[in-house]
């Protein structure tokens, strides 16, 4: 087969111009969809916000989980969301340290995927804390209790290895987008938007020296952002690896819970961005090839996260701990919850092979169907992972169940609104994919 | 720059050549203002290396100074709590966060370094002033030589600028407050 069209990455004949305002475009005529989109999601985070007031009002026993089952949805859902978010900066640090050229179109989109997506994880561990007004009490200050946080905890930690992901996550994105907010001055069409975008563009005037420092200083955040991508979600493993419980206390979770957080996130990704380009015609730069490169990444994550399937369950077996065998080669397949085991297993091990071929990668719409899938897979791999362990540990009689109350299903589901409203806005106010790198591809 | 020459060009390479034609002719206080980083443009301008990377270092050493320091501190010396005889002073569990500040303040330093050599914000400067310079952050490339510049003479430049390709040269600064 021959590659031509779809082996580019900036597809027709474009000048510095015409290329700046094809990428203001969305900003400057929005797509009259935005509006409705942005009413139905805004609901969808308003229902998210009274449902966490009803849960501090009330307290978290409107949750589903109890004993044994002490973490379910708050856990289950931080895990998945703050994984999504993992792809983003894969994307937007090492694959500029990498000087793969095929990220400029998408960083954008990634990392403020990645922002929103960490916005929504970090909302969890707040509302599991039980008097989320006390959550202060995680950061070492000088209080009248002369008391200081626990640093052998693994709460710390996490709180450490996210507030320092965000921070970092935003200080990146927001440095590389200060040239475009620049450009979005330079071409508003009314004084209040050049007033708004100047303001948030800071002064930035293109001297050769600002894109000296700029350069310079993405990269150094990129480099900065890249250990990360690795440490976060190693972070987040320790909490379930330093507990003993059987099927968590297990050597290969950092590894396997960063493959796995990548996996979603290019899913995540190609989520949103396949109707995206769609929508805002812009093909020319998110192309064929873009989408197939995602693809391939999708199809090698997914064999990574397949490969840690396996070595657990051998471990498991080869270990020859009673409790381990039992959680793993009983309870997990065939227990109350094999389920969502078996969805698991399907829509991250079985499913991502369809991408082998080049057909099903070259079309939008497969792809499309993959991506969802991926997302509901590895939703359903936290489920059974953080599930199945604490409902039947050791003894056996203090096994339990878990259902998630419809509190549960109300603040997951506003998360995901909150999400695509955060999003939404960001596609509507920000030049989302980057112009100036774009415009090196020209030169 | 307050007070100078501001000439435009066609592309990234045209002005690379003109600034290396100027500064073989002993100007010095040259710089550019174009759509994109272009690293031709930058070594014409024979730019010296940013120095942000020691900055990053020196964040980084500060956030896992402060990071470890404080829980030694907090944890072993000034209110050591005693869980099931593990040592106050526990190193393995204080590596995450040492780690993630060590980011941290390296992070914070490439951002506000940044900031910091490029003197921003600063949302009004002379140079907005000059009638099509909206046009640098779109397909303008400009070349700006500064009234301080041991070869500046405004007439002789600005013959010189238009020789060397120019579209147009227009003086920056005259009435614009200092």
């Amino acid at each position: 087969m021959t590659t031509p069209p779809g082996a580019r990455l900036l597809v027709g004949r474009w000048d510095d111009a015409s290329l700046t305002d094809k990428l203001l475009e969305p900003v400057q005529r929005p797509a009259p969809a935005s509006r409705a989109v942005l009413l139905v999601t805004g609901l969808g985070a308003a229902m998210l916000f009274a449902t966490m007031g009803y849960v501090f009002v009330t307290g978290i026993g409107v949750f589903g989980n109890n004993i044994p089952v002490a973490w379910g949805f708050p856990i289950i859902n931080f895990v998945w969301w703050i994984g999504i978010g993992h792809a983003g900066t894969f994307i937007s640090a090492i694959l500029l340290l990498l000087e793969q050229p095929w990220r400029s179109s998408l960083n954008r989109i990634a990392e403020g995927m990645t922002l929103f997506a960490v916005m929504q994880a970090g909302l969890y561990p707040i509302l599991h804390l039980g008097r989320p007004w006390f959550a202060y009490w995680l950061v070492p200050y000088p209080s009248t209790m002369s008391m200081w946080p626990q640093f052998m905890s693994a709460l710390t930690w996490d709180m450490a290895a996210i507030s320092t992901y965000f921070t970092i996550s935003l200080l990146f994105w927001y440095q590389g987008l200060v040239p475009d907010l620049a450009a979005a001055r330079d071409r508003a069409q009314s004084d209040r938007a050049r007033r708004i975008y100047g303001l948030f563009a800071l002064g930035w005037r293109n001297s050769a020296w600002h894109w000296r420092h700029w350069r310079r200083s993405q990269l150094l955040l990129a480099g900065l952002a890249t250990p990360l991508v690795l440490s976060v979600h190693s972070i987040v493993s320790m909490d379930f690896a330093t507990s003993k419980l059987p099927g968590w206390h297990s050597m290969i979770f950092p590894p396997y819970f960063v493959a796995g957080a990548i996996f979603s996130g290019f899913a995540m990704v190609l989520t949103l961005v396949i109707p995206l380009r769609r929508l805002y015609r812009l093909k020319a730069v998110l192309t064929p090839r873009h989408l197939d490169l995602l693809a391939k990444l999708t199809l090698v994550t997914s064999l990574v996260v397949s490969y840690s399937y396996a070595s657990e369950f051998f471990i498991a077996w080869y270990g020859g701990v009673e409790y381990e065998k039992y959680t793993l080669l009983t309870e997990r397949p065939f227990g109350p919850y094999a389920t969502g085991f078996w969805i698991m297993i399907v829509c991250n091990v079985f499913v991502p092979q369809l991408l082998w071929s080049r057909r099903v990668r070259a079309s939008t719409v497969a792809l499309w169907v993959i991506s969802i899938l991926v997302n509901v897979g590895m939703w359903f791999e936290r489920f059974v992972l953080i599930v199945t362990s604490q409902r039947a540990d050791f003894l056996p009689s203090s096994f339990g169940e878990y259902t998630p109350s419809l509190i549960d299903w109300m603040v997951f589901a506003g998360t995901i609104s909150f999400f695509l409203f955060l999003f939404t806005l960001l596609i509507r106010f920000v030049p989302f994919v980057p112009i100036a790198e774009n415009k090196e591809q020209l030169h | 720059m307050r007070r100078g020459l501001m000439a435009e060009f066609q592309g990234p390479d045209a002005l690379a050549a003109a600034i290396r034609a100027l500064r073989d002719e002993g100007y010095r206080r040259l710089d550019a203002y174009l759509p994109l980083p272009h690293r031709a443009v930058e070594e014409a301008l024979a730019l010296p290396k940013s120095p942000l990377a020691w900055f990053v270092l020196g964040g980084g050493l500060l956030g896992a100074t402060v990071a470890y320091v404080g829980m030694w501190w907090t944890n072993a010396v000034d209110y050591p709590l005693n869980i099931g005889s593990r040592p106050a002073h526990a190193m393995p569990a204080f590596i995450p966060i040492t780690f993630e500040l060590t980011v941290l303040f390296a992070g914070l330093a490439a951002f506000f370094g940044w900031a910091w050599l490029c003197r921003l914000p600063r949302l009004w400067h002379p140079v907005f002033e000059i009638e099509g310079f909206e046009r640098a952050s779109i397909d303008g490339y400009f070349l700006a030589v500064d009234a301080r510049d041991p070869r500046y003479a405004a007439d002789v430049s600005m013959r010189r600028l238009t020789a060397l390709g120019a579209r147009r040269v227009l003086r920056v600064g005259e009435e614009a407050p200092a």
